[in-house]
């Protein structure tokens, strides 16, 4: 278990209840999907665990820790759902951000910047700017640099909304590739019911808004996953059957 | 760590095949300045002045307009070549005043335009005495500046300064505040100082915003010195093109009013392209403005 989220509250300061109630656990190594209609509060979840937000009530709790401190900021990879890179800055300098802010040696942040590159498979664009690339490439400078810093637990805010589906299947096989290797843990939040039983071991349903957890689907096939996984009658059966929670979460 | 996946041959080209192709050749190699094209964009605006030059010697040769009225553009060559002498120092007297004025006000502006990105409350009570200077006419007040500052040049510059500051304190200050909120999130989530945010976020975010006003302070530095200086109408050694113009006026030498005039509005035109170039020399790597894209 990484972390527990327990009656977790958000109310935003325009009055809004993103969350009400909402309970989550996040266990060591898995990759889980936050699934649920637009608005539901899967970013709130992210911002609040990556800890870019106070939560209204309830608490989070971490590993190791006592209930206030998480992990250490390390530990925490981020992508958003842009590409949210510098525009002035080389994919170089972009992917070596984090640890230029912690102030890592320009020695050892080569290093990791270099293996972090070629984790997504960028080699080559390392002077390049992010006009020059792709949606597709963009997406991978941002994994690269949350790779960076070797977090244990990665957060993706629908990293792939914005893109084509032959790209988007590209990445998410490619991430699943990284993840059986460097075995994160990935809480991943999207909209796409086919993305997240392809991806996920565990999949939350969660409700419309105000947020909770309706249901839980753990997806029992093999790892690593390709190609052939999403044409089988497994994964249908699975879509089949998460899509039937999803529409009664936002039924409920 | 090896590369990527066996699950895809064309590693790194996404969507390879289906119309963004971009493989290796994505890092396009700096483009070489376009002669012929920037020679064929120029030719309408130049061929429509040198027509308008023609039309304007005819109008005043054919109706007989005496020179004190309406010199033709020959005459004004002509006062411009004789009279090269005196205009050309006047001439450095005003750029010196504009230089000055818009450095001062670039250092000052970005200045302050630091200050107010720092706090909300501090902007909002400072602001307002930004706009006020920038509202209030220059021509009114430089007659007071003069007056209290003995030193001429010292006021000419004051008064250009004023005119000139604006733009770049209200540029600067939208560009600091205009950082991409997610990269705030992610400057925060990797446990960036303020001065970090500062430096490697707002800076360069501003730096657009930045050259732009600088663009527009340039050229009002210039109108700013040139009004100031009909303003003192003072003579003697130190005298810009401004009182050229006047000297010229009073002693009906209409051919070199209108040289001086010339010198001034070239003078212009020049500061504006030297700071187009520069913005765009510093922004050519990354923004769009400085970015030309085929189709």
């Amino acid at each position: 278990m990484i972390a527990r989220l327990r009656q977790v509250d958000k109310i935003y300061a325009n009055g809004v209840v993103a969350l009400r109630g909402l309970d989550l656990d996040v266990g060591e190594g898995e990759f889980l999907s936050l699934l649920g209609p637009s608005g539901c509060g899967k970013s709130t979840v992210l911002r609040l665990v990556a800890g870019l937000g106070e939560v209204s009530g309830g608490r989070i709790e971490w590993a190791g820790g006592n209930g206030r401190t998480g992990l250490p900021r390390g530990d925490i990879g981020f992508v958003f759902q842009e590409p949210t890179l510098m525009p002035w800055a080389t994919v170089w300098k972009n992917v070596q951000l984090p640890l230029t802010l912690r102030g890592v040696p320009l020695e050892e942040a080569a290093a990791r910047g270099r293996e972090a590159i070629g984790m997504v498979g960028l080699e080559g664009f390392e002077h390049a700017y992010p006009r020059q690339l792709s949606g597709g490439m963009k997406m991978r400078v941002s994994i690269a640099r949350a790779l960076v810093t070797h977090p244990r637990l990665l957060l993706m805010d629908e990293p792939f909304a914005s893109l084509d589906e032959i790209t988007r299947f590209k990445l998410d096989n490619d991430l699943l590739v990284l993840w059986a290797r460097q075995r994160w843990t990935v809480v991943f939040v999207t909209h796409s019911v086919y993305e997240s039983v392809y991806l996920s071991t565990r999949i939350a349903v969660m409700t419309a808004r105000p947020g909770r957890a309706a249901s839980e689907v753990t997806i029992e096939a093999p790892t690593p996953r390709d190609e052939s996984f999403r044409t089988s009658p497994l994964y249908n059966e699975y879509c089949r059957h998460v899509s039937a929670r999803l529409a009664e979460a936002i039924r409920s | 760590m090896s590369s990527l996946p066996s699950t895809e041959p064309t590693r790194a080209a996404d969507g390879a095949g289906v119309g963004e192709l971009e493989t290796t050749s994505a890092v396009a190699p700096p483009r070489r300045v376009d002669l012929w094209g920037a020679g064929r964009r120029a030719l309408p605006p130049v061929a429509i002045g040198v027509a308008g030059l023609v039309v304007w010697e005819l109008f005043v040769r054919l109706n007989h307009i005496p020179y004190y009225i309406l010199p033709g553009p020959l005459l004004v060559m002509e006062a411009l070549v004789k009279d090269w002498g005196t205009l050309y120092p006047s001439l450095l007297v005003t750029l010196a005043i504009a230089g000055a004025a818009l450095l001062v006000a670039t250092v000052a502006g970005v200045a302050i335009a630091i200050l107010f990105a720092q706090s909300r409350w501090i902007e909002s009570s400072l602001f307002p005495y930004a706009v006020i200077l920038q509202v209030t006419p220059v021509v009114a007040i430089a007659p007071l500046i003069i007056i209290w500052v003995k030193n001429i040049p010292l006021a000419l510059l004051i008064c250009a300064w004023i005119v000139a500051f604006f733009p770049i304190v209200s540029n600067t200050t939208l560009g600091l505040n205009s950082a991409d909120h997610n990269l705030l999130n992610l400057f925060q989530l990797y446990g960036a100082s303020r001065r970090q945010v500062f430096w490697y976020l707002r800076l360069p975010s501003a730096m657009p915003y930045f050259l732009g006003g600088l663009r527009i302070s340039g050229g009002l530095a210039l109108i700013g010195a040139v009004v100031a200086e009909f303003v003192a109408g003072t003579g003697g050694v130190q005298s810009g093109l401004a009182y050229r113009v006047l000297e010229s006026g009073y002693t009906m030498q209409i051919p070199r009013m209108f040289a001086a005039l010339f010198m001034i509005t070239c003078s212009g035109i020049l500061i504006f392209l030297g700071l187009t170039a520069l913005s765009h020399l510093v922004l050519r790597t990354w923004h769009e403005s400085a970015v030309r894209r085929e189709g």
